[in-house]
């Protein structure tokens, strides 16, 4: 079933230039996608590639200059189902630190559902699941300025949580993390996604983008490529050109295949890379070297 | 250096005073600075302090706490003692030059310097037993009556929120400002007054970019998580005026008619 569906989306900034005259930028140029429901897509591309823009788009923080985007079969661009729509999909930014509103852990997590007009007994359950739910519950009367990157993120996606939505976006969450965060973060998302939430995660870490099972590649405003990990990392060259990497494990593996060791094509972390580099030479192989 | 400070930061904990109704706690606490100045002579401030030392035990906040909220304001107490101990006119103590100390001086730099400490340690207990959202709550509830006349009580405690949890997040800022530059040459250390207020002109202009920065990201942090004003919100923990409340409104008073009445009997 899908959930999201973006059909050719234009997105334009609109500034002044010196004169006062209005002028367009235009950040998003025709892009369509589906993102189905209980999915863990991954949006990739460069700084300035629209990748923020679009996130934004999705729960109508931005609404399309043209084109269409529903959400659950809810128009965006519908000041009647705004309210609706940002409890569908929460979200999650990239600074840790400009998106915690209260001094106080549980408060802050307590005001999204605040917002929503919950009855209090319900928030105070809600916060303590969300907490726990994100390892935090011991944090829960703390300062988040006394908290790491990592931890703070928590808070943040904890914050999300508490509004029970149906998708989370994460907008680059661990663009500002230490090796450590990082590693939280995605595992948090992962979970979420294993119970069942649908998570849009956008990131310009490759190997955050093949634990995935959609990707989708963004450059210039549009929409460059699509399909499952697998697919894109194998199309090395065409993200060369794009300026993006290849998950580390991808690289080395095709280093190695090039060199003449035999591996095979869908190797995409690098778990896969060892088993598949210390699995037992097959007999006759084996027979072959020997003889 | 610029980051201990405890203004207004709250020291978690479940005794009766943090459970009191902030709005009882925000009335009382500016009733007992008025009280403090109702005080006229030594004996006055038994009262107060009686009272100050009983909720500081009830609340079981570390002392060491409270000492910290003394600290940053040592200067502006040293201040007021030494104003008051040299230029209040009378008999004579002691003498140097145009410097002279007077009996009265003393009586009271020492009166100015008790009341001080006391009103300090005193609104200091309100903010460490108080978590921020029931300070600007109770502050909004105060303050709803005006909502008739066009004060916008909600956003008013919305600012307060926001500013107090973003005072260590702009302090680092600062602190980050500070050394970058440093870093390629300031000097904020030598010179006349003058030239260190101008030196701080590269401090406060990128400060001030990046508090519009992290103010633009915030308010869409906010929107995306259905902030829109006070329409239907509500509170997790929403102010219940308790029987707790009663008590200590009713041993509050009886502390305010004896503070009145030491004044007005001796």
């Amino acid at each position: 079933m899908e959930f999201v569906r973006v059909e050719n989306l234009i997105f334009d900034y609109m500034k002044t230039d010196e004169g006062g005259a209005p002028v367009a930028t235009r950040a998003i140029d025709g892009v369509s996608f589906c993102v189905e429901k209980g999915s863990f897509t991954a949006i990739i591309g460069q700084n300035g590639s629209g990748k923020s823009t679009l996130a934004k788009n999705l729960n109508g923080l931005l609404v399309p200059t043209e084109g269409e985007i529903t959400i659950d079969g809810l128009d965006t661009s519908d000041p009647a189902n705004i309210w609706n729509v940002r409890q569908k999909v929460a979200m999650v930014f990239q600074n840790p630190d400009n998106q915690i509103v209260s001094a106080i852990v549980e408060d802050d997590v307590a005001f999204g559902p605040e917002n929503l007009g919950i009855d209090p007994a319900e928030i105070r359950q809600r916060v303590d699941a969300a907490l726990e739910g994100v390892e935090m519950g011991d944090y829960k009367d703390k300062a988040p300025h006394l908290l790491s990157g990592g931890q703070k993120q928590r808070i943040a996606i904890a914050g999300a949580i508490a509004m029970q939505p149906e998708c989370i976006v994460f907008d680059e969450p661990t663009a500002m993390l230490d090796p450590r965060g990082r590693s939280e973060v995605l595992k948090i998302a992962l979970d979420l996604n294993r119970r069942g939430m649908t998570v849009i995660f956008i990131t310009h870490f490759m190997e955050e983008a093949a634990c995935a099972d959609h990707v989708i590649v963004m450059d210039g405003g549009k929409l460059r490529m699509e399909g499952t990990p697998r697919d894109i990392f194998a199309r090395e060259e065409e993200l060369k050109a794009l300026n993006l990497d290849v998950p580390a494990a991808v690289q080395l593996a095709s280093q190695l295949r090039a060199r003449g060791v035999d591996l095979p094509d869908s190797i995409l972390t690098a778990e896969e890379l060892v088993d598949a580099l210390t699995q037992p030479v097959p007999a006759e192989a084996a027979e072959e070297v020997s003889s | 250096m610029i980051r201990d400070i405890t203004l207004g930061q709250f020291y978690p904990g479940n005794s009766v005073i943090h459970r009191l109704d902030p709005r009882i706690k925000i009335i009382a606490t500016l009733l007992y600075i008025v009280a403090l100045f109702v005080v006229k002579d030594f004996a006055g401030f038994i009262a107060p302090f009686v009272l100050l030392e009983a909720v500081i035990i009830l609340s079981k906040v570390p002392r060491r706490y409270i000492w910290r909220g003394l600290r940053p304001v040592l200067i502006i107490i040293a201040f007021t003692l030494a104003i008051n101990l040299f230029m209040v006119r009378g008999e004579v103590l002691w003498q140097l030059g145009f410097l002279h100390i007077t009996r009265e001086g003393v009586h009271t730099a020492v009166f100015m310097g008790i009341r001080l400490v006391l009103l300090i340690i005193g609104s200091t207990m309100l903010t460490l037993t108080t978590r921020p959202i029931g300070l600007t709550d109770g502050i909004e509830a105060l303050l709803s009556p005006f909502k008739k006349i066009g004060l916008p009580a909600h956003e008013l405690a919305m600012m307060m929120t926001i500013a107090l949890r973003f005072i260590p997040t702009l302090l680092e800022e600062t602190d980050k400002i500070i050394k970058a530059q440093q870093a390629r040459g300031a000097d904020f250390e030598s010179g006349n007054l003058f030239r260190r207020a101008k030196a701080l002109i590269p401090i406060l202009v990128p400060l001030f970019i990046s508090a519009f920065r992290i103010a633009q990201d915030l308010a869409m942090a906010m929107e995306a998580r259905c902030y829109g004003g006070n329409v239907k919100r509500t509170r997790m923990n929403a102010m219940k005026f308790a029987r707790r409340d009663l008590i200590a409104a009713i041993l509050f008073c009886l502390f305010l008619a004896i503070v009145v009445a030491q004044r007005v009997l001796m």
